[in-house]
């Protein structure tokens, strides 16, 4: 399916979504936190849409907003589209997890915690999982500080 | 606070054991924290950090140039397919055209590091069932690879070969003599490794039916790589999406249906043979011509983000870089192959028998720098 | 050259001259647990040595070639530093028990070692239950095994104590039977009577078909009792760490490192003598001169120990349920078919005698 057929199938499920193919070789959608799981399920059942392998879940520090881009590829049509989600609360950031549609996302929802402190609703085991506890802060953040292991030119 | 939640829902017969971070078959300091029912596995949990560097952190601090040699510190036994994919992801944000020389030698060196991976892998995969022998047989035909990488760049383990820009040096006079003769060496080698090992009937019984991973949960997994095409889940970046020399040779994507262990290890030595075939139609034909396209020295990409997957011994690799147009990346991940293959252990080793969870254990081939990045 | 070899009297009748009887015999009974001792601790060091050559032989290394004339004195080094190590512990351990075990092992070794006929005179103990003897006590030893298991507190080593348990008594059936399908040929359970009746041809012969089947299912429930690859559950290192010795150091992981070569000496020794007629010469060719007696036993033992190395370096291992699958499955039933065989074969005559 073409960037344009996904773009104009999308906008039928949820309007006024943010599409951009500038300075990316994919089709980025940003969502709201609220229409995430919605569309991520839709994206995934679809037969037209089918996007069954998430590839790659990283956490981003847009600075202020804090976000989760979700690279996903259909098996069987071979599209790539990226979903962009962000939350501009930096003290408590909350996502809806989207374990229960891919499970792979399981451990990376759990680095996304671990590195940048979003914590992920009705994920399954949602503790760090490189650092340890006692851990302070996130240190993938833009406004981490630890003035002894990092060092800094 | 592992124990906290393992100990929730324990029942009386079960007790849990650390396996690792100090234990043979976890092949690093990976520790996995088992609930057993007497021999039966109800429940594996990992427990990673033991060696995390934060690379992504040192990634944003670095230059395009420094975050190649920060790669094959990832996972040490494809390095020169990590440093390739950073230079990759460089050198398509900068629109550079490699000269084929590049493209070609790339190719190459990506195999030999693919069946020398796969060939160390070989020699653990028997030495977790037991046949100690076997780690000897690997090692043997993987040092030649490693005198060949050393002879070419210096290193035998951590590369570096790669920048953004092409190669770092020309290859040696000898390069292509001695890949020839290991080429050879080690097709009357290869089949060793199935009499050896293969055709044993203790190690089939030890692995066929063992760890079954469905078409299905490999994809909802996130499973790549060799674990993947066991399943019978088509995942071959090298077929579906070629960069540097492979849209130019053909090989078969090594496919299984049966998506157990003995599916996972016939997929690694018949990858092996593939490798040796690609290797033989690049070898005679490298192109003549530069190794390097001039670069500033000073990389600052465009404003953008980039992604590119290449297909190391372990699977998937996706590197992810958001520049905002500085010298030094916004944010860098890197998708790793290791950890998504981590993730579906707990999913194929649940029901099994300790003996079961090595097996398995070992036909995900982790390694536990690539996952801790 | 005829050299009496009747060890114990030799000694006893030496010391009778400079003491009283009582005395004297005494004397020589701890004269002969000496030189057992010796031969004991020589056997397993030498044994470690062999199979550190074997494998390296098979894993296209050289091995240990640099203490002494080709390497010759590496595993007397090795005790050395095994004696000055430091015994460690878990600080749970039940000390008793833990401290215990290891000379349970050994000694069940040892105490099998005697009976063995190494010429027609060196015999330290020609019980007349010989075999009956060598198989009890060679269950001793895994009662040292699962009590270092049990008291070291450590779940790696209690499951490789639980591993050995079920093994050890689910192959130790085979191995009975197996001897006990060449005991319907002998007639006897006395060492030197089995060693007699094979003058007329070596078991494996005289009990032809039947014989051979018993003697392999022999073999692979020995290598099942001595814990050795393919059967090694106990230890398992890719699954269990160490296994049952995880938490022992120094000496007394030794003991149980020597106990394991010894006991696969001795699963060959019992197979030389049961099947491959002991100190028996080939067609009787050194027959005039006897001492040459221990040369083929050992000879013969050799190459049976070469054989369990042999496997013990090509196979891969077992998983714990197959392992069981295979013992009471096939092995038992096989064992049970074969002695009745066995007893046909030997009720109709039809055992091929010289």
């Amino acid at each position: 399916m073409t960037n344009e057929a996904l773009q104009n199938l999308i906008n039928t499920w949820i309007p006024d979504l943010e599409f951009s193919e500038e300075g990316s070789q994919f089709l980025n959608v940003t969502v709201t936190p609220e229409n995430l799981h919605q569309l991520m399920i839709e994206l995934k059942k679809n037969k037209e849409t089918s996007f069954d392998l998430l590839f790659c879940l990283s956490g981003v520090d847009w600075q202020p907003e804090l976000g989760v881009v979700y690279h996903l590829e259909s098996t069987t049509h071979r599209h790539i589209i990226v979903v962009k989600v962000k939350t501009a609360d930096r003290e408590n950031p909350a996502l809806d997890s989207v374990c229960d549609i891919w499970r792979t996302a399981e451990f990376h929802e759990r680095e996304v915690f671990d590195f940048f402190g979003i914590k992920f609703n009705n994920h399954p085991n949602l503790k760090r999982l490189f650092l340890t506890d006692e851990w302070e802060g996130f240190p993938l953040r833009k406004d981490y500080e630890d003035e002894i292991n990092m060092v800094i030119k | 606070m592992e124990t906290t939640v393992v100990k929730s829902n324990f029942k009386s017969e079960e007790y849990f054991i650390n396996m690792g971070p100090q234990h043979p078959a976890t092949h690093g300091v990976l520790r996995l924290l088992l609930t057993i029912d007497g021999e039966i596995i109800k429940r594996v949990e990992p427990d990673l950090g033991y060696i995390h560097r934060s690379i992504e952190k040192m990634c944003e601090r670095d230059s395009y140039q420094q975050i190649v040699h920060l790669t094959d510190r990832m996972d040490y036994l494809s390095s020169h397919i990590n440093n390739e994919a950073v230079c990759l992801t460089v050198e398509n944000a900068l629109q550079l055209e490699m000269p084929e020389r590049v493209k070609v030698i790339r190719t190459i060196l990506s195999e030999l590091t693919r069946i020398a991976s796969h060939t160390l892998w070989w020699g653990v995969m028997g030495m977790d069932v037991g046949a100690l022998t076997t780690y000897f047989y690997g090692f043997r035909d993987r040092e030649l690879i490693n005198d060949i990488f050393e002879e070419t760049c210096g290193a035998r383990l951590t590369m570096n070969y790669n920048i953004p820009g092409g190669l770092m040096f020309d290859i040696h006079p000898n390069f292509v003599k001695r890949t020839k003769d290991f080429i050879t060496h080690f097709k009357t080698k290869l089949p060793e490794y199935d009499t050896l090992l293969t055709g044993n009937v203790i190690f089939q019984k030890r692995t066929k039916g063992v760890g079954i991973l469905t078409k299905e949960d490999a994809i909802s997994f996130g499973a790549s790589g060799p674990v993947g095409r066991a399943s019978g889940y088509s995942c071959d970046v090298r077929k579906h999406h070629p960069y540097s020399a492979y849209d130019r040779v053909t090989f078969n994507e090594a496919l299984k249906t049966e998506g157990d262990t003995f599916a996972r290890y016939q997929v690694r030595i018949q990858e092996m043979w593939e490798s040796i075939s690609i290797i033989e139609q690049l070898i005679d034909n490298i192109p003549e011509g530069d190794v390097q396209v001039a670069t500033n020295a000073v990389i600052k990409l465009p404003k953008g983000e980039y992604y590119q997957k290449v297909e190391t011994a372990r699977g998937e690799l996706g590197v992810y870089v958001i520049s905002t147009g500085t010298k030094n990346p916004y944010r860098v991940k890197f998708r790793s192959p290791g950890f998504s293959n981590l993730s579906l252990l707990n999913h194929i080793a649940v029901g099994g028998k300790i003996g079961d969870l090595v097996a398995s254990m070992a036909t995900l081939d982790l390694v536990i720098p690539d996952i801790d990045r | 050259m005829n050299i009496s070899l009747n060890i114990t009297e030799t000694i006893q009748e030496w010391l009778i001259g400079m003491m009283p009887e009582g005395a004297a015999s005494i004397v020589a009974m701890v004269a002969v647990a000496l030189i057992y001792l010796i031969i004991f601790a020589v056997a397993g060091l030498y044994l470690v040595l062999l199979e550190r050559r074997v494998a390296a032989w098979f894993q296209l290394r050289i091995g240990p070639n640099r203490v002494g004339p080709l390497g010759l004195l590496q595993t007397m080094a090795d005790a050395l530093k095994l004696v000055s190590k430091e015994l460690t512990g878990t600080i749970k351990a039940d000390k008793f028990l833990y401290n215990l075990a290891p000379y349970f092992v050994i000694v069940s070794s040892l105490m099998a070692l005697a009976v063995f006929p190494f010429t027609k005179e060196f015999q330290a103990f020609d019980i007349n239950i010989g075999i009956f003897f060598l198989i009890a006590i060679s269950s001793v030893g895994v009662i040292g095994i699962l009590l270092g298991g049990w008291s070291s507190n450590n779940k790696f080593a209690l499951i490789g104590a639980m591993r050995s348990g079920v093994q050890t008594i689910s192959y130790e059936l085979s191995v009975g039977l197996s001897l006990l399908t060449m005991v319907v040929i002998t007639g006897s359970l006395q060492l030197s009577e089995i060693v007699e009746v094979q003058k007329q041809g070596w078991l494996i012969l005289q009990g032809h078909v039947p014989a051979i089947i018993a003697f392999m299912v022999y073999m692979i429930a020995g290598t099942a009792e001595t814990n050795r690859a393919p059967f090694d559950m106990v230890e398992a290192e890719s699954e269990l760490g160490a296994g049952f010795h995880t938490e022992y150091s120094g000496m007394k992981f030794a003991y149980f490192f020597l106990a394991e070569f010894i006991n696969m000496f001795i699963i060959a020794a019992v197979a030389t003598t049961v099947f491959f007629g002991a100190w028996l010469s080939p067609f009787g060719i050194t027959e005039s001169i006897p001492w040459l007696g221990a040369f083929w036993f050992l000879g013969k033992t050799l190459v049976l120990v070469f054989l369990m190395m042999w496997f013990r370096w090509t196979f891969p291992r077992l998983r714990v349920d197959q392992l069981l699958t295979l013992e009471w499955k096939y092995l038992l039933p096989i064992n049970l078919v074969n002695l009745v065989i066995m007893a046909i074969i030997v009720w109709l005559n039809l055992t091929i005698k010289f």
